[in-house]
């Protein structure tokens, strides 16, 4: 069987998959680039962070204290970094089970971003984690929390990236050129959105359910019985959002591997995306809106917690929801763009405001991240974007698939 | 709105509970009267504030010896070199002292957070932390209600530092060393049952000492540890706006439906798929 030849391109031919490998791993492209300057340095301090935080323990790097356990090494980077890899559920919803093709060349740009932030905002859990040897007590052994919330979403999580990592499978069998793979991988592809979906919907939520249990601690404004589910309809416009604006970026950074059709396809996907999040940002403001007045919160809104209330929903939800309203009708891609980041910057206003503005926030010492706890958070985004890199230059994710590998 | 949410909830709950063959969500109390929970009720009337339950406790958990004593107008914390505290509060009555420790819930929110099993209601009444299971996520601290599971954030091998109402002296048929040691005899151990009795008999007997309220019997769900006091518990620095259902009860609705979704999502998405499958084949036809 010499069929699943891995390396089918002709320069390649006769040379192990380890040479293949390696010659792979080494970096291409210029090297002194301002992104590289700047981010390099703050990985590298990032990592003297991360071992300073495992020799003198968590107290050494961050301003957690007994009042607030969690900063944004949770608020930020795993539950923010979560729903803005929603767009990932959303999009193979779309392409998979309603079978709209046109946005079938964003799918692993998607699923890809998706991953990734899987596994580094949750593998920066393990930074958060006071006795993480013992992580694997959950999946595996005899102490299944069942009753916990967060055990569930710990489930969830494990199990959405595998079903990821198979939805994006195919993008690696191309590139390692082994057909064989690529038939089987691709086959599996259904199955693993199905689950994935069905994963991501309870996760997305899950994560605000987590919060129900802290009622006495936050903000009434920002707590409620309905967290899990603001939380799954957020994610929606929130990866959604993720995905409009990872794309323009994308667009111009990897401009030489996006066909002509593909990025003049690429601006009706954008307006098309614009509408969903305009129609789901109504729902969720709607929601907001009926909780508040249910809740009877009007006497909180006159206070300083009340006006910040307002910046996020007003600010953050309503604008960017009307501009998405309005470039329904005139296709208005920078103002779509413009919407797409305010819309970011809302979501991540209201999970910091649930997990840590809002939390305590009637203490008497207010939680405020030390340097180092965002230095490490700033280095986990840019090693994503540097392996993200990686992966785009060498698999076929914004480009074509090889010839071999069409329908 | 939130009966429209009770009868979806309840909806869910009982698709939830049939799903998963009546395995029980949420720490309950355990099955089987052979065991009572067992507590400690605390006399606020009696306590002379002298801290020698602080001075024993510390002993007997390796922690060191508290330097500060009580003093009104400042309250002192748990912390992860202190399990228990006992704090003054100025009363009409004159200065009233408190005791500050886990309130060892019926229904305990840290034990339904951990997602190892680390923090464990046990059959006996205390509510435990085992280290060899615990990962060190603080869910437990973030859910407790009370603010008593403490972290030891400057240990590369840190622990949850928290009353576990001398749990292996109980094993060895002794009671908790604080209730030993007091020499006011503020602290009563026994089962919950037998301290809820004594505390309305002497809220009975003495109307004008005590409050009418034993704080501990309904907070929370219940807790293990009661309070009998000579004023108003709000001004004795306790929190008398919590609820009185228990907060593991806040997550049930949660938990109950994630087994409906884990099982019908999929047929439903798989249908779906199945429907829009052959989509473009119709459009074809439709333009011959």
């Amino acid at each position: 069987m010499t069929s699943q030849t891995f390396p089918i391109d002709k320069e390649n031919e006769g040379r192990s998959i380890l040479k293949f490998l390696v010659a792979e791993l080494k970096p291409k492209g210029k090297l002194l680039t301002p992104f590289n300057i700047i981010s390099l340095p703050i990985i590298l301090l990032g990592i003297g962070l991360i071992v300073l935080r495992y020799w003198h323990g968590l107290g050494a790097v961050t301003n957690l204290s007994q009042e607030v356990p969690w900063g944004i090494w949770i608020g930020f980077d795993v539950v923010t970094g979560v729903a803005f890899a929603g767009g990932a559920y959303v999009v193979t919803f779309m392409v998979y089970i309603l079978n709209m093709r046109k946005y079938h060349s964003i799918v692993r740009v998607t699923v890809l971003n998706g991953f990734l932030a899987y596994a580094f905002y949750t593998g920066a859990l393990l930074l958060d984690l006071g006795r993480p040897w013992n992580v694997v007590n959950p999946i595996i052994g005899n102490n299944f929390g069942a009753s916990s919330v967060l055990f569930l979403v710990a489930w969830h999580f494990l199990l959405y990236m595998l079903a990821e990592l198979i939805e994006f499978s195919p993008a690696i069998a191309e590139w390692l050129g082994s057909k064989k793979a690529k038939r089987i991988l691709s086959g599996m592809t259904i199955g693993a959105v199905i689950f994935g979906i069905t994963l991501s919907s309870l996760h997305q939520s899950g994560l605000g359910a987590l919060y129900l249990m802290a009622k006495d601690k936050i903000h009434p404004l920002w707590y409620s019985e309905f967290i899990p589910i603001l939380f799954f309809v957020s994610s929606i416009f929130a990866g959604l959002s993720m995905v409009i604006f990872e794309g323009s970026i994308s667009s111009k950074v990897f401009s030489e591997q996006i066909t002509e059709k593909t990025h003049k396809s690429h601006n009706t996907i954008v307006h098309s995306l614009s509408k969903v999040c305009a129609v789901t940002m109504f729902a969720y403001f709607f929601l907001q809106f009926l909780v508040f007045i249910h809740a009877k919160r009007w006497d909180l809104i006159n206070t300083p917690m009340g006006y910040w209330f307002l910046v996020e929903m007003i600010g953050f939800v309503f604008i960017p929801m009307v501009m998405f309203f309005y470039s329904y009708r005139t296709a208005n891609i920078l103002m779509i763009r413009i919407a797409a980041i305010l819309t970011m910057i809302g979501i991540i206003l209201n999970r910091l405001n649930v997990s840590v503005i809002a939390f305590r926030w009637d203490a008497a010492v207010h939680y405020v991240p030390t340097w180092m706890e965002v230095v490490v958070t700033l280095a986990v985004i840019f090693t994503e974007v540097w392996v993200f890199r990686w992966v785009i230059n060498r698999m076929p994710v914004l480009r074509e698939s090889p010839e071999w590998a069409k329908d | 709105m939130s009966i429209d949410r009770r009868i979806f909830f309840k909806t869910a709950a009982l698709i939830g509970a049939s799903l998963t063959l009546g395995k029980s969500f949420g720490a309950s109390a355990p099955e089987g009267g052979e065991v009572e929970f067992r507590g400690m009720l605390y006399d606020s009337t009696r306590c002379a504030g002298c801290q020698e339950c602080e001075k024993v406790c510390a002993k007997a958990h390796g922690l060191p010896e508290p330097t500060e004593t009580p003093e009104a107008g400042k309250i002192r914390k748990t912390s992860d070199t202190r399990r228990s505290v006992i704090n003054a509060f100025t009363t009409p009555n004159g200065e009233v002292y408190m005791k500050n420790q886990c309130m060892h819930c019926n229904e305990p929110a840290c034990a339904a957070a951990c997602l190892t099993e680390a923090m464990h209601k046990t059959k006996e009444g205390p509510v435990i932390w085992r280290g060899e299971k615990c990962m060190g996520c603080r869910y437990c601290m973030v859910s407790c209600p009370f603010d008593i599971p403490k972290f030891e954030y400057f240990s590369t091998n840190p622990k949850i530092q928290k009353c576990d109402l001398c749990y292996d002296r109980l094993m060895e048929g002794k009671i908790p060393v604080c209730a030993e040691n007091c020499p006011a005899e503020a602290l009563k151990f026994g089962t919950r049952r037998e301290l809820i009795a004594e505390a309305r008999k002497r809220i009975a007997e003495n109307p004008g000492v005590y409050v009418d309220e034993i704080y501990g019997e309904n907070v929370a769900g219940g807790t293990g540890f009661l309070y009998l006091a000579g004023a108003p518990f709000k001004d004795l620095g306790m929190n008398t706006s919590l609820q009185n259902s228990s907060y593991p009860e806040l997550t049930k609705g949660f938990l109950y439906s994630v087994p409906s979704v884990d099982v019908l999502l999929p047929p439903l998405l798989l249908g779906i798929y199945a429907a829009t499958k052959n989509n473009h084949l119709k459009d074809e036809e439709d333009h011959d």
